[in-house]
């Protein structure tokens, strides 16, 4: 049974699904429901209007925009409905917005990854907007009996000029509900210029709440007669719970219950541990205390980062395994070049460190469950939840809460599935909140990785030969584990005429995924400091040097990747902000330039740093620029998310790392992974360089290029090359 | 059982004395605006008022309250309280907001203590709160707005 029917408002959607649907589903990928114009099943009440899933306006004049995605601090919730607000002609101040569930056939993808939201949502959502105010101008055309093309709006009102007729759209909506829904490719969109709500600095619509405590959070969630649970999963990855001590567990006080869960092998599924549950979550923190678990670890334990780099520098000295990209003649470059530069790099693995830890809270009964979790991926944990519990996944319902940050660890739904199975073992509500613990020794970590490149220059500065050889981790030779692969198209591979980029692996039993800005993070990095060292040999201008070689990029690029005329743009706009090779500074002072095009976004940044002779390391400013094409939609969540994003990258680089021992995480709070604080903050210069190319996302491409560029700023301020991250490994004193 | 005074009413709570406050707070009374993040004192998110002062609940165990006022996010107020969230909202600092709760609280302190405080002494008073997010400029920015919107122009 399923204890979330579908209402009886099928007839009406079904019409306009036909109507609506079919062009979307052709245009947009993400949108591949024809869902996307079905009325909201929300229980309608008399004489609502609904034209599609995404708004609803009640006789009485209230509008509610539904807010599909995520929030995860990202700022979709204000963004994503005021696409739709701008379309349909309201007032932002109007209008109530509410947090969507899980239903991707009403909304299409709700997914919070890869910076998809506004390239996917930007035409969509204005198009359900637009639709909206067509059906409700062709119910005033209608009731007037003029032409609608006579009919404007403004501010929810329909207004007939020459007869001096206005009617509001609560006024309108019981007759606008009788519509058909317009064919889709009818519908026309505002003029840019037009615009009244995109493109100005709108507040977060739940800043309210955040500022006042309200519970928002998935941890914050309180159903009735829910438990408290905690979780106690092997140190060693994937390793099984054999035996515990429950009956001593579940006579302390406060416990209800105490069980091991069976869990497989799949690293990002249901793994074994212990479930204690209690009538406090710190009566069931406490009784873990006392918890005595035999392990069965398994051959991850002989995993460690140390045995990772012994193993990559190994590696180094053989051929590689396989070519990503070989063109040209590397070899006969390298004999013939006037400088050749040799040089190894690695980065560490990282924790995501979400300051909310994961929790999930869920409810089983009958067959069915009900979850209320803050994820980034509610689809993929509804599959995840229905294979492993064995249940339909109609009959897994989920609420999208806020989540206390993302940045890539909420992909991953494990923490739903245990708190789903262990609801179901013990069959009542469980609320599941792991600790910070928990958290650091339990993530899907950004993967080490080591490279050794190696470049050549001619007599004229000019960048001949391009290898990099990646050592990266494989379970079968030839798959990337997760977040581990390289494009051999990297920059600046593709500008070189001898390149050759190869890979070779090792098996890895440590979970990995996406952190903000996946691969790109480290691969900035590792190539961008590499072109810097590359420009010093040729005795070039660190800028000059990339505006050469992308001179010699091809000028026509398929689709999705790099522009270079895009990547040209920001990087003059940012040299130009920031005074770049105009100012002279004393030694100990330097200023170091990267950048980067990830997740369709262009930045360009350069970082100045200052150094004390005893290598006190404050970074001082970020001058960061970017091209995310045509119309920054909400600039003041914009501003936001790349200020978050430099951070982001500094507080990376600084001093986090995660060490792999004996097949477990070293790291387990913020004491030995620590994160920026406020203090350590340089000021951020944000600008945008406006573009004809199609809006695109925020919430990652600001971050890769502040690392690199930092680590020239260093460069630059005291001779010190930086080679592996991060920088509290390096002593940067100078004489 | 044990009385603790909370945004200025009294409860009686059954929580064990080594509880920490926080799980006092979020678990038994419902307050969830003071938030979790580490257990150790270490990000701030858990930051209430105790007599006034900031303190991390989730050290704090509830013997170490006894009559003294806690103050927590959802009782707050007075012109500091009033000024600091009228600029983080103004200066949309919000981003994830599970940290913000704790850094309102911070700020309020700081605020009482130095109504006009520089750079510095924000330095010193916030460095305790992390934010996962990266919004330390609007934070920073929204404390002075906030002070500013206090200080009486001349």
């Amino acid at each position: 049974m399923s204890r979330f029917p579908t209402l009886d408002r099928r007839e009406f959607l079904r019409v306009s699904a036909l109507a609506g649907g079919g062009l979307l589903l052709g245009a947009w990928l993400d949108f591949g429901t024809n869902g996307m114009l079905e009325a909201a099943e929300a229980p309608l009440t008399d004489g609502e209007f609904s034209p599609n899933a995404f708004i609803r306006i009640a006789p009485s004049g209230s509008i509610t925009i539904m807010a599909k995605n995520p929030e995860i601090g990202q700022g979709i919730k204000t963004m994503l409905p005021m696409l739709i607000a701008e379309e349909l002609d309201v007032d932002w101040s109007a209008i109530t917005i509410e947090q969507a569930m899980s239903e991707p056939a009403k909304y299409g993808s709700q997914v919070a990854g890869g910076s998809t939201a506004t390239p996917t949502n930007w035409e969509p959502l204005r198009k359900a907007g637009a639709a909206g105010r067509q059906m409700l101008v062709a119910a005033a055309a209608q009731a007037w009996n003029v032409p609608a093309a006579e009919c404007t709006t403004a501010s929810g009102v329909v207004t007939h000029k020459a007869s001096n007729r206005q009617m509001t759209y609560g006024a309108l909506a019981t007759a606008a509900a009788a519509m058909p829904a317009p064919d889709m490719a009818t519908v026309t969109l505002k003029d840019p210029k037009n615009f009244r709500i995109i493109g100005k600095p709108m507040t977060g619509v739940d800043n309210h709440k955040v500022v006042t405590g309200q519970p928002l959070f998935g941890i914050d969630v309180v159903v009735p007669n829910m438990v408290y649970g905690t979780f106690e999963k092997c140190p060693v990855f994937a390793g099984k719970a054999v035996s515990a001590n429950l009956d001593e567990i579940k006579a302390l006080p406060g416990v209800k219950n105490a069980f091991i869960v069976d869990g497989g092998t799949v690293l990002n599924g249901l793994l074994s541990g212990v479930a204690i549950l209690a009538d406090t979550w710190w009566a069931a923190k406490s009784a873990r205390t006392k918890l005595k678990v035999t392990w069965e670890e398994g051959a991850t334990a002989q995993q460690s980062s140390a045995a990772f780099k012994a193993k990559a520098i190994e590696l180094f000295t053989q051929a590689p395994a396989r070519a990503l990209r070989a063109d040209g003649d590397v070899n006969g470059a390298f004999a013939a070049a006037t400088k050749t530069v040799e040089a190894t790099y690695e980065y560490p693995f990282l924790a995501h460190a979400t300051l909310e830890p994961q929790n999930c809270t869920a409810s089983f009964t009958n067959d069915a469950i009900e979850i209320w979790a803050p994820t980034q991926n509610p689809q993929s944990g509804r599959v995840l939840v229905s294979k492993t519990l064995g249940i339909a996944e109609k009959d897994v319902a989920i609420h999208i809460t806020r989540s206390g940050g993302g940045f890539g660890r909420r992909l991953n739904n494990d923490y739903m599935v245990e708190a789903a199975m262990i609801a179901k073992l013990a069959g009542v509500p469980v609320k599941l909140l792991w600790t910070r613990e928990d958290d650091i020794r339990h993530d899907f970590y950004r993967p080490a990785g080591f490279h050794k490149l190696k470049g050549a220059v001619d007599a004229s500065g000019k960048l001949t030969a391009w290898q990099n050889h990646f050592v990266t981790f494989s379970n079968n030779g030839t798959d990337f584990v997760p977040s581990a692969g390289m494009d051999g198209t990297e920059f600046p591979s593709l500008a070189v005429a001898n390149r050759n980029v190869s890979v070779s692996t090792m098996p890895l039993g440590v979970p990995t995924g996406y952190l903000r800005a996946p691969g790109s993070n480290a691969l900035a990095f590792v190539n961008e400091s590499f072109i810097d060292e590359l420009a010093h040999a040729a005795r070039k201008d660190p800028l000059q040097f990339r505006l050469e070689l992308l001179a010699q990029l091809p000028t026509e690029t398929p689709r999705g990747a790099m522009v270079p005329s895009r990547m040209k743009g920001v990087l003059e706009q940012v040299a130009q902000k920031s005074g770049w090779g105009t100012r002279k500074l004393p030694k100990g002072s330097g200023m170091g330039i990267a950048a980067y095009f990830s997740h369709r976004g262009y930045f360009a940044e350069v970082v100045e740093v200052n150094v004390s002779r005893a290598g006190a390391l404050t970074v001082k400013k970020v001058w960061a620029v970017g091209d995310v094409g045509s119309q920054i939609i909400n600039p003041s969540g914009a501003m936001n998310q790349v200020e978050g994003s430099v951070i982001d990258g500094i507080g990376e680089a600084l001093a986090q790392e995660i060490t792999i021992e004996a097949g477990r995480a070293k790291q387990s709070n913020f004491n030995d992974f620590p994160l920026i604080r406020l203090k350590q903050v340089p000021v951020i210069d944000v600008s945008f360089r406006i573009t004809e190319y199609p809006p695109t996302g925020m919430g990652e491409p600001a971050l890769p290029p502040v690392v690199p560029a930092l680590c020239n700023a260093i460069f630059a301020a005291t001779g010190k090359r930086i080679r592996s991250l991060p920088l509290t490994k390096h002593n940067l004193s100078w004489a | 059982m044990p009385a603790i005074v909370i945004n200025g009413k009294s409860y009686e709570v059954s929580a064990e004395p080594e509880t920490p406050l926080l799980w006092v707070l979020r678990g038994e009374l419902k307050l969830t605006g003071t938030k979790y993040g580490c257990g150790i004192a270490a990000c701030g998110a858990c930051t209430v008022h105790l007599d006034g002062q900031p303190i991390r609940s989730c050290v704090t165990p509830l013997s170490a309250v006894g009559s003294k006022a806690v103050t927590t996010i959802e009782g707050v107020s007075g012109a500091e309280a009033d000024a600091l969230n009228t600029a983080w909202n103004d200066g949309d600092v919000v981003q994830c907001g599970y940290c913000q709760t704790g850094q309102l609280m911070s700020a309020c302190a700081l605020l009482r203590t130095t109504p006009s405080p520089t750079d510095q002494d924000i330095d010193e008073a916030m460095s305790g709160n992390i934010c996962r997010c990266g919004t330390y400029p609007r934070i920073r920015a929204a404390i002075h707005a906030a002070a500013a919107a206090r200080t009486p122009t001349v």
